[in-house]
């Protein structure tokens, strides 16, 4: 028999029994949409959070007290003014040092108030950060030196505020103090599950005195370029290490910030696929049994199909590609359904979601597998049966 | 032994193991259907006749003996050998027709000639000759549930000798049929035997329908008790009505 010859045969079973080959593929196109899903929502959120932590900048070093680990909590602060001036001239740059004294703090501005991140900085941070300001002016070295009360608010923090009014120029209330806004940040969106447009800039000196301390919390350092990066956070790992010789401190780059978070989300890809993939088998047995049932019923017609010439091969085949068809037609639907569903997660909600080729040619080729795969048994068993006793079956 | 006979049977048997009983349908048959013969095998239920047609068709293997369809020996062919076997050489006529129900008349006549690679163009002339021959060109296009009884044994008649087998076997050919549409059926089958030159080779309880036949095999137990060509001396002797006095009904 011509292989064209037995796929027309095998679509015709399928057609015949239309609404059964669709329940069965019904598996088929779950499963595989499943797939595509979770792995564009994974590859998504990857390069969602590649995008982001590269949005920071180049070739920054964040050095942070106590060691960089998933499961130890952020070790707290005794860094101050005299290791600022201390990683500035290891850097050799003031302008390739920024440095950030946190807090959470109520800011109010007429009977509208907002709780944000108050960050106490040097006017360096758009020399080390990509952050654009969109109206006003950044902080500069004269506020921070005398301690100005100024503030850059952050986009959301400037809407919640102000409105569609300018708040450059207004005044705003950081804990009680006042403050007069010179300038808001461009959007950025999230990054690293942190709403980095609901921020307060002011002067480093200025939040030292609001929050009556004299400790930094974190410095970031831009490196000249990708090669010195490392041993600039060696050189001031170890200067502060000098300093407070009971203390732990630890510098890490963009690239292995990149490297865990890739890894976690790796694995949590694959662990979704793998769930989707047993569906995808659940599928593939439902296909096997529906085959089974299916060379049963049609016993007869192997019979007399045999009794005209066809070889066992011909019949074997002709179940195999009925199993084939069933799962590559229901795949090449769970494709459609999973790509479409990709997009209009991606479009209309803020979940990312990124097809990628090789998952929706993976996704193909298992399809195929699986009919191949759960097709073979059911195929050999209508091949193997004895003509004669398949002509007297009812 | 004559080699061009269209099928050649010695001293064949057929045991079926049945829940380890061994049963024997067959117990030492010998027959030559020679080219163009018009053969009934008449015999009881549980006679062997079932067992026999099935040999003689390339449907099964004897357990013992020897049989050449076609000059060919069966003994040691694969089923897919076999399967070629019968597609070369016999054509099968069912009681129930054994029509494929969701095809039309003329697919359903072309099917033998999809395993023998024959591309649909060819398959489909042949297979509309096929059908004028047995007076169904206007029912080409027609599923087996939009035709009589008559009519769809009259397609699966043209699906057997589409083939242009040297043997057509037909079992109980007019068992689903009412007297007369059965009439004008065997007389389709003698008319193609006469004009064709294929050996047909009918199974029947009926009487009447064997008798039509030049040459009647009784069958009983397992055995040939009767052949009217050993009696005449010829396989193609005229008709010699009650053979045996064996024959049911």
């Amino acid at each position: 028999m011509r292989l064209a010859e037995a796929w027309r045969v095998a679509l015709d079973a399928l057609r015949a029994n239309r609404l059964r080959s669709g329940l069965t593929m019904l598996g088929m196109v779950i499963g595989v949409g499943a797939v595509v899903i979770l792995v564009a929502l994974g590859t998504g959120t990857k390069n969602e959070v590649q995008a982001q932590v590269e949005g920071l900048g180049s070739n920054l070093l964040l050095v942070v007290p106590g060691q960089v680990s998933l499961n130890a909590a952020p070790a707290v602060s005794r860094l101050d003014q005299s290791d600022l001036d201390a990683v500035i001239r290891v850097a050799g740059d003031r302008d390739r040092v920024a440095v950030s004294l946190t807090s959470g703090e109520n800011v109010r501005a007429g009977k509208e108030q907002v709780f944000t991140s108050l960050l106490g900085v040097l006017e360096t941070t758009p020399k080390v950060f990509l952050r654009d300001v969109r109206a006003g002016a950044y902080l500069t070295r004269t506020d921070v030196e005398t301690g100005r009360r100024v503030a850059v608010l952050g986009s959301s923090v400037a809407r919640t505020l102000f409105g569609e009014r300018d708040p450059v120029g207004q005044q705003v209330t950081i804990a009680g103090v006042r403050f007069r806004v010179i300038g808001v940040f461009a959007p950025l969106g999230q990054s690293l599950g942190v709403d980095r447009d609901n921020e307060v800039h002011i002067p480093l000196s200025t939040a030292q005195r609001l929050l009556a301390t004299k400790r930094v919390d974190a410095f970031a350092v831009k490196a000249p370029d990708a090669e010195t990066i490392d041993r600039l956070g060696r050189d001031i790992v170890a200067e502060l290490q000098r300093r407070h010789p009971d203390e732990e401190f630890s510098a890490v780059t963009q690239e292995q910030i990149l490297g865990v978070l890739g890894d976690i989300l790796g694995v949590l890809t694959a662990v979704l696929a793998a769930i989707a993939g047993i569906s995808l088998l659940v599928g593939g047995v439902g296909v096997s049994n529906i085959m089974l049932v299916s060379v049963r019923e049609r016993t007869r017609e192997i019979g007399l199909r045999m009794a005209l010439g066809a070889r066992p091969r011909d019949i074997g085949l002709q179940f195999l590609l009925e199993a084939v068809l069933l799962t590559t037609i229901g795949g090449l639907l769970g494709i459609a359904f999973g790509v479409g569903a990709s997009l209009a997660t991606a479009a209309l909600s803020p979940v990312p979601a990124a097809l990628t080729w090789w998952s929706i040619a993976l996704a193909f080729g298992v399809s195929c597998a699986v009919g191949i795969v759960f097709g073979v048994v059911p195929a050999q068993r209508a091949g193997r049966l004895d003509p004669v006793v398949a002509l007297r079956t009812d | 032994m004559t080699g061009d006979a269209a099928i050649e049977a010695i001293d064949v048997a057929r045991t079926y193991a049945l829940d380890g009983v061994s049963v024997s349908a067959l117990r030492g048959v010998s027959l030559t259907i020679a080219h163009g013969e018009h053969v009934a095998v008449v015999g009881p239920s549980g006679s062997g006749k079932s067992t026999l047609m099935h040999l003689l068709g390339g449907l099964d293997q004897p357990t013992s003996g020897r049989l050449r369809i076609g000059g060919r020996d069966v003994a040691g062919l694969t089923p897919a050998e076999m399967a070629h076997l019968r597609n070369a050489t016999i054509g099968f006529v069912f009681q129930s027709f054994h029509l494929l129900s969701r095809t039309s008349a003329l697919d359903n006549v072309a099917l033998p000639l999809v395993y023998r690679g024959q591309g649909a163009r060819e398959r489909r002339e042949r297979a509309a000759l096929m059908l004028e021959r047995v007076g169904l060109s206007h029912r080409i296009g027609h599923k087996p549930n939009q035709l009589s009884g008559g009519e769809q044994q009259r397609v699966a008649i043209a699906r057997a000798l589409v083939t242009e087998p040297a043997v057509l076997l037909a079992d109980e050919p007019t068992g689903n049929l009412d007297q007369a549409t059965g009439a004008a059926v065997l007389e389709l089958l003698e008319q193609l035997n006469t004009a064709e030159g294929v050996a047909v080779v009918l199974v029947t309880h009926d009487r009447e329908v064997a008798e039509r036949a030049r040459r009647q095999i009784t069958m009983r137990d397992g055995r040939i008790v009767d052949d009217s060509a050993a009696a005449d001396g010829a396989g193609t002797g005229p008709v010699t009505g009650d053979a045996s006095g064996e024959v049911p009904r």
